[in-house]
């Protein structure tokens, strides 16, 4: 059963590469300037935000959570740290990064609490602090923006920096990726989430802090949010406080295109770094096709669709061929 | 959703028991409602005047519309996040007919068809494809609906809807001092309560809510019950996007956002489980009119929209904390059965 399961896993990830090089086929075809080291550099930097929230969100799935209070977490983080660099009290890029991260994970742990404590459901409890957070936002700023010239420059150079011709942002994605794989599968912690999402009762009876596992899933999407939220404003050189709007989804149809299920216990961190680029790459390519803009949103809907759609056919068809074999 | 589900059964309470269970938490969303009320006259000397008070009634009901039709979905079990996307897609296409065709009724029929299709079409990919949950193919179609209205619509809006004068009224026009439009609302509702609560359709809809296959096995149509649960669902939409444009009168691609949170919080305020099978149309009414009320009492003192957010949403945690520390209370202190 279980060498089953993970040969279907496998077939979706190895799908999902199909369509990804298909895409980039095409595009490439149309449009030679595509597959250069600059644009490849520059659509993964863009998109570092997402694609790196992604995995975040990969953990609270798995658990059969959701969060859809990122985004403001994001814009809270990146916009406390950007006002205390321009009141003089962060002088350093690392103490700004630093800081927006505990704030991320503070705002985490709330909804964590919220949920693993008050027995709330995910979705309404990080509904609220979807408000909650982006209300404190436009308060805290005071309705304004957080400008290029109030930011640290040694900040600002470190974020639209490169290292080996590649963006820091990028490594710091790439760093995450690694670490989140490590977690998930070698480690006691990933095993015990993945064991929490696909039967919560039987984790209990063995013991497994459910509680625990949920905080500090919780807390570290949080800190991703808040790192992400330093990235942001860094990589835009200010602070808005209605950066990251409806990222949330972006992130979910991320996680939904890359295999992961809404209700727990199933999906890979490959699976969603695909199901992230995907979504990069058709956004990007739409421009470089040539093609309007404006069908960008129904293009990704059409493809989230399709990508659950296509995922449920090839499950019946897996489960009626293994019943033929055994019918045999 | 990371709720044991299975136990479900075991939970049930004698009818008694669970109507003033019921029964209790709607008494609290009234006192709720009253201190709403309280607030709102502390604040400003014209809260109760008739002509503000139906503005600002009327303003919050283009939502509540969809608070109704989101508590049948919630009461399956499923969630439906398309309803924003539904109504700026059928208010986009209003607009579009109307400017091509002058009629104001064919934009009209136009809106209430469209969001009817588009109901049907989550229900029916909902019923073909059963093994998926409402969340992913909604959340999907959200981004696909308000996707072709960007297409549509672009970065410009359409306008004009409100010089044909019968359609202004439709949300504008006014019995004495009450708008047609809350009439409106109210009838709508009585509909929505009569059929959930007094149907035999109702009853399928809470069997299903809070035992599917139980209710499969019992030889209820989930599917059918599905389908025509989302198909009001998109129905209502075109009505919102009817009174919408009515009382605007153009529409931008980004009306509607945010849509199906506010009606999503309104349900799980009026006591609505996520879960599916448990909560009352009455409990709906009451928290569309706290939310309501509230928002439309800190616009009357100019409070910022960002801290009506913080408000709401710092509510809205504490309401339903508050539902679950009660009933954790009360299995603690109830004797073992």
């Amino acid at each position: 059963m279980k060498a089953h399961l993970r040969k279907l896993v496998s077939r979706r990830e190895f799908s999902l590469l199909l369509v990804l090089v298909a895409v980039g086929a095409i595009v490439q075809w149309q449009n030679p300037a595509f597959l250069t080291m600059g644009q490849i550099d520059s659509i993964l930097r863009n998109y570092s935000f997402m694609i790196m929230l992604a995995t975040g969100m990969l953990m609270v799935l798995l658990l059969g959570g959701i969060d859809i209070s990122v985004g403001s977490t994001l814009a809270l983080s990146g916009m406390a740290s950007a006002l205390l660099m321009r009141d003089g009290i962060i002088t350093s890029g690392l103490t700004a990064y630093l800081f927006s991260v505990a704030v991320g994970a503070v705002c985490g742990l709330l909804v964590g609490l919220v949920i693993a404590k008050g027995k709330v459901l995910p979705i309404i409890a990080s509904l609220g602090f979807m408000y909650v957070f982006r209300g404190m936002t436009f308060f805290i700023s005071d309705n304004q923006w957080v400008g290029t010239r109030f930011l640290v420059p040694e900040y600002l150079d470190f974020s639209r920096g490169s290292t080996l011709g590649i963006s820091n942002l990028v490594w710091i994605v790439l760093a995450v990726y690694i670490l989140v794989f490590i977690v998930l599968r070698w480690t006691k912690l990933g095993r015990q989430i993945y064991a929490v999402g696909s039967n919560p009762e039987a984790a209990l009876v063995s013991g497994i802090r459910i509680d625990r596992i949920k905080l500090i899933v919780y807390t570290f999407n949080g800190a991703l949010a808040g790192l992400a939220g330093a990235m942001f404003v860094g990589s835009f050189a200010s602070a808005m406080n209605n950066s990251a709007m409806g990222m949330e989804l972006d992130i979910i149809a991320a996680c939904v295109i890359g295999g992961v299920s809404l209700g727990g216990g199933q999906g890979s961190v490959p699976g969603v770094l695909l199901g992230g680029l995907l979504i990069a790459v058709l956004a990007r390519s739409l421009s470089l096709m040539g093609i309007d803009q404006f069908w960008q949103q129904a293009l990704l809907g059409s493809v989230i669709l399709l990508a659950v759609i296509s995922n449920v056919i090839m499950t019946r068809h897996a489960a009626r061929r293994s019943l033929e074999r055994r019918e045999i | 959703m990371s709720e044991v589900r299975p136990k479900r059964i075991l939970d049930a309470t004698p009818p008694g028991d669970l109507k003033t269970r019921v029964m209790r938490w709607e008494f609290l969303l009234l006192a709720l409602l009253l201190g709403v009320i309280v607030l709102g006259v502390n604040l400003h000397h014209n809260f109760l005047a008739p002509n503000h008070l139906f503005n600002g009634i009327s303003v919050f009901l283009v939502r509540g519309l969809i608070a109704l039709s989101m508590a049948y979905c919630l009461l399956l079990g499923e969630i439906d996040l398309s309803v924003g996307a539904i109504v700026v897609l059928a208010a986009t296409l209003l607009g579009v007919v109307f400017n091509a065709t002058g009629s104001a009724l064919l934009g009209l029929l136009t809106a209430l068809a469209v969001g009817l299709l588009c109901g049907a079409l989550n229900g029916l990919i909902l019923v073909k494809f059963r093994e998926l949950p409402a969340m992913i193919v909604t959340l999907g179609t959200m981004i696909l609906f308000r996707g072709l209205s960007e297409r549509i619509l672009g970065p410009a809006n359409i306008g004009g809807m409100r010089e044909v004068t019968w359609f202004a009224n439709l949300y504008h026009g006014r019995l004495g001092p009450v708008p047609y439009f809350v009439i409106f609302f109210f009838v709508l509702a009585g509909i929505f309560w009569f059929v959930m609560h007094k149907t035999t359709f109702g009853r399928h809809m809470f069997a299903i809510g809070a035992n599917r296959t139980a209710a499969e096995y019992a030889g209820i149509n989930v599917g059918k019950t599905r389908l025509i649960v989302f198909s009001i669902s998109g129905l209502i939409c075109g009505i919102s996007a009817v009174f919408f444009s009515s009382w605007v009168g153009s529409v931008r691609s980004d009306v509607g956002l945010g849509y199906e949170i506010e009606a999503i919080a309104m349900c799980v305020l009026g006591g609505m489980s996520t879960a599916g099978g448990k909560g009352t149309l009455p409990g709906v009414l009451i928290a569309v009119f706290i939310i309501g009320l509230l928002r439309y009492a800190l616009s009357l003192v100019n409070v910022n929209p960002e801290t009506v957010r913080i408000i709401l949403g710092a509510l809205l945690i504490t309401v339903v904390t508050m539902q679950n520390v009660r009933r954790f209370v009360r299995k603690k202190t109830a004797p073992a059965n």
